[in-house]
């Protein structure tokens, strides 16, 4: 890539949090070869890849595709999205794949599409594990068959080959099932010729959009270009800045090592990187080095562990305010003793918590003995059980005591505010991660699978 | 002896994937940095002590140009089982806030 660079618009921190289309519009000015962000992460939780569903709505989604995939058709250039619906397992990324099957219709364009599926069959797993090829990482012990089976999806985070493949191929619109952050980025700089190390690291700096600005909330993309010796990175607002503080310090974020980044097939290590103000708004980063490794992928597998049931309450009173501590501790002895009585559970069968929002809830530590009462609080009141009905029986178990527990057992019986009739909420399931595993791979295209069609818009009635 | 929320200007907590939890403190200069940032306080024992970590998991890096500190452990349930009370983790910096830091090196001795 001799005195080029490849410039890549990352458009928005994840797809669906709201693109600018003023800003993309500066990024294609600026000479952009491609756009490319991911559309989720595992940061929300399990729920989203245990049931294949997306947090954002729909409609946020469809509209930041719709902007995109306008912009790069007429510039033609290539629109690339990683981890497809939040999780990227395959139900995820065809949820995506038919939004934006919807928007080429609207649009009238018929661009070629590739999917790129990492979702995995348990068999072949349980095959990969007999062959010694999965291995877990810290705190995890060796991976049993027994935690395959307990999810109900599991996906290998891709790298950067697919991407590559799909590119190689010409494709317009590369919608990928779950990729590391990073990889979605700095697939088309590596499939253009531009060296590994910078890469990677324009990605990570890049991958929460304007994050990596001196006002993150003041934009919502960032434009890079990447050249042999690095990289520029430079907010889409014009009215927003990059310092080298802002983005040296994006490598921090959500990473448990600030040096280096473990990815498929190496690890990037900005030991040495230095981060210098190109001018008033770009900052220029070199040093950043790409050392290879033996090829990994990682799993992520999320399952359906025990149900719950919630009722929240506020209470005012003051007379309760100056002696939580002591209200929470009875109420839970008195709720727990009468599921056991009426219900004949065992104490292993279930779980109540109370969490006092107002006074302790987020941390569940008892506050010091000087704090002042606060003004009111709400109590949130989380029964657990094996079975949602179970768990339902529970809190209605203990409605009653639950509406009118008192501080002072000989006056009159309070009411506390529920916030609902029915007073009880079925939550569903807890959603649990049940991997933390690598698997080895002689080959980095062997678990995911590509389909490459060009899409054909169909005509869409107007009037 | 200064807190935590003395010689910091910013200091925060996240998830890094649902197995690792992340702090990141940013102390107020370069001369809080210097004399803060190898803090004998800042040990494996003291996240074992406030969040259960187990010690060792606990990785602890210093970054002067940033005149910041990040430590990590790897949890032993992972994010969002049944008692979760932070989904993302983005409010245990607050534990860390009160704790008061040794400085690294007592006045009077050299920095050999």
């Amino acid at each position: 890539m001799e005195n080029k660079s490849v410039k890549i618009i990352v458009p928005v921190g994840s797809l669906g949090a709201g693109v600018r289309e003023e800003e993309i519009a500066y990024g294609i000015r600026q000479g952009a070869n491609a756009i490319a962000s991911d559309a989720g992460s595992t940061d929300s939780g399990a729920a989203y890849l245990a049931l294949g569903i997306s947090k954002n709505n729909r409609g946020s989604v469809k509209r930041d595709l719709s902007i995109l995939i306008k912009a790069a058709m007429e510039a033609r250039i290539p629109l690339i999205i990683g981890t497809s619906g939040q999780a990227g397992a395959d139900k995820n990324l065809d949820w995506t794949y038919a939004i934006a099957a919807e928007v080429c219709d609207e649009l009238g364009v018929s661009p070629k599409i590739a999917r790129l599926y990492c979702e995995q069959s348990k068999a072949l797993l349980k095959q990969k594990n007999a062959q010694g090829k999965i291995s877990p990482l810290p705190p995890h012990g060796p991976l049993q068959n027994a935690a395959i089976d307990s999810c109900e999806r599991i996906v290998a985070v891709l790298g950067v080959e697919p991407y590559l493949h799909a590119l190689s191929e010409g494709v317009d619109i590369i919608l990928g099932g779950r990729t590391t952050d990073t990889a979605v980025i700095a697939s088309y700089a590596i499939a253009h010729g531009a060296p590994w190390g910078p890469s990677w690291h324009a990605a990570k700096i890049a991958e929460c959009g304007a994050q990596c600005c001196v006002s993150p909330t003041n934009g919502a993309g960032v434009l890079l270009s990447i050249d042999e010796h690095g990289f520029d990175v430079e907010p889409l607002n014009i009215d927003n800045r990059c310092s080298p503080q802002s983005v040296s310090a994006h490598m921090l974020y959500e990473n448990a090592n600030p040096f280096q980044l473990i990815e498929p097939g190496g690890v990037l290590d900005v030991s040495d990187a230095e981060y210098t103000q190109a001018d008033s708004r770009t900052v220029r980063v070199t040093g950043s080095k790409w050392l290879k490794k033996p090829y990994t992928l990682k799993l992520e597998g999320a399952g359906i562990g025990r149900y719950q049931t919630v009722m929240l309450i506020g209470i005012q009173d003051p007379g309760v305010l100056a002696r939580l501590n002591e209200f929470h501790d009875n109420m839970l002895h008195v709720l727990n003793e009468r599921v056991q009585k009426t219900m004949g559970l065992s104490a292993d069968e279930f779980h109540i918590s109370l969490r006092m929002y107002g006074w302790n809830a987020v941390s569940g530590d008892v506050p010091p003995a000087d704090t002042p009462p606060p003004r009111e609080v709400g109590v949130l009141f989380v029964a657990t059980a094996e079975t949602q009905e179970i768990a339902s029986q529970i809190a209605k178990a203990c409605n009653p005591y639950f509406f009118h527990f008192p501080v002072n057992f000989d006056e009159e019986l309070p009411s506390y505010g529920f916030a609902f009739s029915p007073a009880d909420i079925d939550r569903g399931p807890v959603y649990e991660f049940k991997l933390n595993h690598v698997v080895s791979l002689d080959d980095p295209m062997e678990l995911v699978r590509i389909d490459m069609t060009t899409y054909q818009a169909k005509e869409v009635a107007h009037g | 002896m200064a807190k935590v929320s003395d010689v910091c200007k910013h200091v925060r907590s996240k998830n890094a994937g649902p197995y690792w939890v992340t702090f990141d403190l940013f102390f107020k200069d370069e001369a809080h940095f210097a004399q803060y940032h190898d803090s004998p306080t800042l040990s494996p024992e003291l996240f074992a002590g406030l969040y259960g970590a187990a010690p060792d998991t606990v990785k602890q890096f210093s970054v002067p140009s940033l005149n910041m500190v990040k430590v990590s452990y790897g949890r032993k349930t992972p994010q969002g089982g049944e008692v979760e009370r932070d989904m993302h983790c983005g409010q245990q910096f607050v534990r860390l806030l009160d704790v008061e830091l040794e400085p690294t090196m007592p006045s009077g001795r050299s920095e050999q």
